[in-house]
């Protein structure tokens, strides 16, 4: 029989973590991400796992890639202020292509901003906050049994491509408890890192075969003996300024997403089959646009809503497709207009996109977005 | 016999990047003859380090090799350690990486005396950069960034290290090789955090600004600011100025390491939480 619980956001995301595998956890406590750290130091000695509080972010990053470069799966957990400390591994982790889980409960910012209530205002820092032309996945769930997949998703992601996966929730997601049937081990997969098959003598970190872009990895402590640098590097790890093989290896990067995009991208589609107003949010803001959407449907306003899950890379197409066509697209963000500018960028030119912002710590509420509806529908 | 260091580097990726003199050659060598010393599979070592001249030291080691951020090896170090607690895990940084940018994680791995040993290459400068002031540069001295003469005052790493909970303390200096060699070596065999500073010349960006171009100015200018301990014992303050004691400065062998004490949390808690099984 499976079990039902009643967590937090912030539970689940421990608790999912430990079903996908993971067995480091580097921590740096910050509001409201703190209880994810908590719930691994209670548990994560229970399955000979690792935990440690390191002295900041940034070590709490460091430590988890080194734990990865040495074989576990692992993460890390912030907000705000500690997710801006730890771009700069962020990028180390892109660049010697290090699987790692990056969970991020968005708060109000700038700065300390607001330490205990709600935010999306990290998607473009999610996406662009390392220096650097870097790929990179964010997931961001909107409900907790959905939280718990998407984290063990996150954990196959990062194991599959190589790369560090950003999971983005908020303080809402973070703090709200949701009773729901904990996923059994039959209802998902859990992926591991592909090894490489080949001798030491053969071995080159960076090297794919032929179609192939994720190279297979050792492990230090293996007798391969390899080299990992945050320098551009060749198929070797060692360093290089070869334009054309920096070029090639980042490149190589980006298409690791670009061409598995059926496995990366995830979305819901809510009453969109006759909807003439294209309502789009994620994670915490699509709970109350769904209802939103709901609403105005009992006075013949054809709505419907698309919840991006992944987030990075932005499902393009389907936005685009979704688009056209439409009276109106409604982006509901709290933040001042990120994922908007996705939207703009993508759509075609002929359609109204309005925003429904809104920030200060305050979620968007049910009639602010049929308001908006009601304004363009 | 002539000690044959190549077993222990990629030849291939000679000639190093490093300035003909350069101290960190010294170090390096040394910290070689000190591993061989112990007896270690290569298979078993891990060399990390950040940014810098230093840093550049693992590229040409054959062992698992991380060459990170600036600032930051510890951090990725203590992953490594942590997930392979039976495997050795060495740190090479320079002076600015390990104290400037790095000081945080240098002070919290003291604290936590895991079982790293940490060498870091004190040449009172910025080398790779290009001769900026360093937490070390002594007052006075030249730096790029302090063309009138610096006026920062300066860090005694061994007494921050000690200071910090590290466990095994030394300072050696690149005049003495041999003496390197021996403190690394008791660093490496020392179970905790050990911290093994070298005193080297970066005659290009240090030695060139303050009158000391050449290599073995710069080598015999350590060697008249460095004092052994019995020596420093008989002098005075007045006479300690601008001095640095040469020796073992520390070392403790009755402070939990972190690894053996995470260890024995893990077996504690697991005995608290065993299920008990129902009786049928
Ligand atoms: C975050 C960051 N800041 C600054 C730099 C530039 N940087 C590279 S090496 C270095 C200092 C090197 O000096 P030191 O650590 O003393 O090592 P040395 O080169 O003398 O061996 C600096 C500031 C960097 N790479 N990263
Ligand atoms: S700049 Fe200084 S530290 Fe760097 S290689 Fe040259 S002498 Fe050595």
């Amino acid at each position: 029989m499976s079990q039902v619980v009643f967590w937090t956001g912030n539970e689940v995301t421990a608790e999912a973590g430990i079903a996908a595998g993971c067995r480091f956890f580097g921590g740096y406590p910050i509001t409201p991400s703190s209880e994810i750290a908590a719930v691994m130091a209670k548990r994560l000695p229970m399955e000979n796992g690792i935990f440690i509080q390191m002295e900041d972010e940034i070590a709490a990053m460091g430590a988890c890639i080194g734990a990865a470069m040495a074989g576990a799966k692992s993460m890390t957990a912030t907000s705000g202020p500690g997710f801006s400390l730890k771009q700069e591994h962020i990028g180390f982790a892109c660049m010697v292509e290090a699987p790692c889980v990056i969970v991020n409960v968005q708060r109000g910012g700038p700065s300390t901003g607001l330490p205990t209530h709600p935010a999306q205002s990290d998607l473009m820092q999610a996406r662009w906050g390392t220096h650097g032309d870097h790929a990179i996945i964010a997931l961001a769930p909107a409900y907790l049994r959905e939280l718990y997949l998407e984290i063990i998703r996150a954990f196959n992601l990062s194991e599959k491509f190589r790369l560090p996966v950003i999971v983005l929730i908020d303080e809402i997601l973070g703090h709200m408890s949701e009773c729901f049937e904990v996923p059994e081990p039959h209802e998902y997969t859990i992926f591991n890192r592909v090894k490489t098959d080949k001798s030491p003598e053969e071995y080159n970190p960076y090297e794919v075969s032929d179609g192939e872009l994720v190279p297979p990895m050792a492990n230090y402590f293996e007798g391969y003996r390899f080299h990992a640098t945050g320098l551009n590097h060749d198929k070797t790890g060692f360093p290089t300024t070869d334009q054309v093989l920096c070029q090639t290896d980042e490149v190589r990067k980006h298409e690791k997403i670009a061409q598995n995009r059926a496995e990366i991208d995830s979305w819901e589609e809510i009453m969109l089959d006759d909807a003439e107003v294209l309502v789009i949010a994620f994670g915490s803001t699509a709970r109350g646009a769904q209802t939103a959407v709901e609403e105005v449907r009992k006075d013949g306003i054809r709505a419907g809503l698309f919840r991006p899950i992944t987030v990075w890379p932005f499902p393009e197409e389907r936005v685009r497709e979704l688009a056209q066509g439409k009276k109106a697209v409604i982006v509901a963000e709290m933040n001042l207009g990120q994922m908007i500018l996705e939207v703009e960028r993508v759509a075609h030119s002929d359609v109204k996109i309005v925003g429904c912002q809104k920030i200060g710590g305050i979620p968007i509420e049910p009639y602010e977005i049929v308001a908006k509806i009601r304004e363009v529908g | 016999m002539a000690f044959d260091y190549t077993p222990y580097l990629r030849m291939s990726k000679m000639p190093h990047l490093w300035c003909p003199g350069c101290g960190i050659g010294i170090v390096v060598k040394s910290m070689i003859r000190a591993i061989d010393r112990m007896g270690w599979d290569k298979n078993d070592i891990a060399v990390v380090s950040g940014i810098g001249c230093t840093s550049r030291a693992p590229g040409y080691l054959d062992m698992n090799t991380l060459h990170t951020t600036h600032g930051r090896s510890i951090s990725f170090a203590t992953g490594i350690k942590l997930v392979r607690p039976e495997k050795h895990v060495i740190v090479i940084a320079g002076d600015g990486d390990m104290t400037a940018i790095g000081g945080n994680h240098f002070i919290h791995a003291c604290r936590r005396n895991i079982d790293i040993t940490c060498i870091i290459v004190n040449n009172n400068i910025y080398g790779m950069t290009g001769g900026q002031y360093s937490p070390t540069t002594p007052r006075g001295a030249k730096a790029a960034t302090a063309p009138w003469g610096n006026m920062d005052a300066s860090f005694n790493l061994t007494d921050l290290a000690i200071g910090a909970g590290a466990t095994y303390v030394a300072r050696g200096q690149v005049g003495n090789g041999t003496q390197m060699e021996r403190f690394i070596r008791d660093g490496l065999s020392h179970h905790g955090f050990s911290v093994i500073e070298t005193l080297a010349n970066c005659h290009t960006q240090y030695g060139r600004r303050n009158k000391l171009p050449d290599p073995m100015q710069l080598i015999k200018d350590i060697q008249e600011h460095s004092v052994s301990k019995s020596k420093a014992e008989k002098m005075n303050p007045e006479e300690m100025e601008g001095k640095l004691i040469i020796g073992e400065l520390y070392k403790n062998t009755q402070r939990p390491e972190f690894c053996d004490e995470y260890e024995k949390l893990c077996q504690r808690v697991q005995e608290l939480t065993k299920k008990v099984e129902a009786p049928v």
